[in-house]
């Protein structure tokens, strides 16, 4: 695997880092620009999470190749309030952020795996990973 | 970095040049506030031709600049939205609901001047 490239969330200029690694790594992989697109989309939408509930964070990316494919794995990392009930946090239309409630949701949609971790107090990891089609 | 706002007629248009952060956007949504009311402009033209994403907040805040500017008596219109950025939209779920939409800025322009046509009979 080559080396991962960890954006660290602070601002939401580092959003716009974080999303632009992520087209990088995807580019390289030999992603669609559609694909691109919809990886640094919802590489956007969790790190926005980061910074609306947790303040800080980081995003790790790292490009996968196994047995022939490849791909991309991008792991959101906070150590924020937590998530209460990760299964809500899932659902269309839901949000305590003021916001529309699709980013979570509409990231886990568009990834070919996705895994949410979390619970009050301890953090979120959000694991997500999209191969080359 | 901020987004310069060009008054052309009773039209503004913002052409975004480079990716913006969140705190762009909402200068740019206050920016909109202030200038519809002070040209008395009639129509607000943003060109995203050079993003090459529309998240959740931009296209929440596109929104807003919408409705803000539609409670003050102007049209707003998003143009240059790029294939794969409607495609990704579309994907995840992100919709520009309530907002207009052109290809690029000509047919922009020719949306916004067909709305104020159609306004001029309007009771001021």
């Amino acid at each position: 695997m080559s080396a991962e490239v960890c954006v660290s969330i602070e601002r939401d200029t580092d959003i716009i880092t974080a999303r632009q690694r992520g087209r990088e790594i995807a580019a390289a992989a030999g992603f669609s620009s559609t694909d691109q697109t919809i990886t640094a989309l919802a590489i956007s939408e969790i790190a926005r999470n980061i910074v609306t509930y947790a303040q800080r964070g980081k995003v790790t990316l790292s490009r996968l190749d196994e047995g022939g494919r490849s791909g991309i794995l991008i792991v959101a990392q906070d150590d924020g309030p937590g998530i209460p009930d990760t299964e809500l946090a899932l659902r269309d239309g839901y949000s305590t952020g003021r916001s529309l409630g699709v980013g979570l949701p509409g990231a886990k949609r568009v990834m070919d795996e996705f895994e949410l971790v979390s619970a009050p107090g301890k953090g979120t990891t959000i694991t997500m990973k999209k191969w080359r089609r | 970095m901020a987004v310069p706002i060009l008054k052309q007629g009773d039209v503004l248009i913002a052409s975004i040049q480079s990716a913006l952060s969140d705190q762009d956007l909402v200068q740019l949504r206050d920016d909109f506030a202030d200038q519809v009311g002070r040209f008395r402009s009639r129509g607000i033209i943003i060109d995203v031709t050079a993003l090459d994403v529309l998240d959740s907040f931009a296209t929440r805040t596109l929104q807003s600049i919408a409705y803000i500017a539609k409670l003050r008596g102007a049209s707003t219109v998003v143009v240059g939205i790029q294939p794969d950025v409607a495609f990704a939209m579309v994907q995840l779920g992100l919709s520009l609901e309530g907002v207009a939409t052109a290809l690029d800025l000509e047919e922009g322009l020719a949306h916004t001047a067909a709305i104020a046509k159609q306004g001029r009979h309007r009771v001021r």
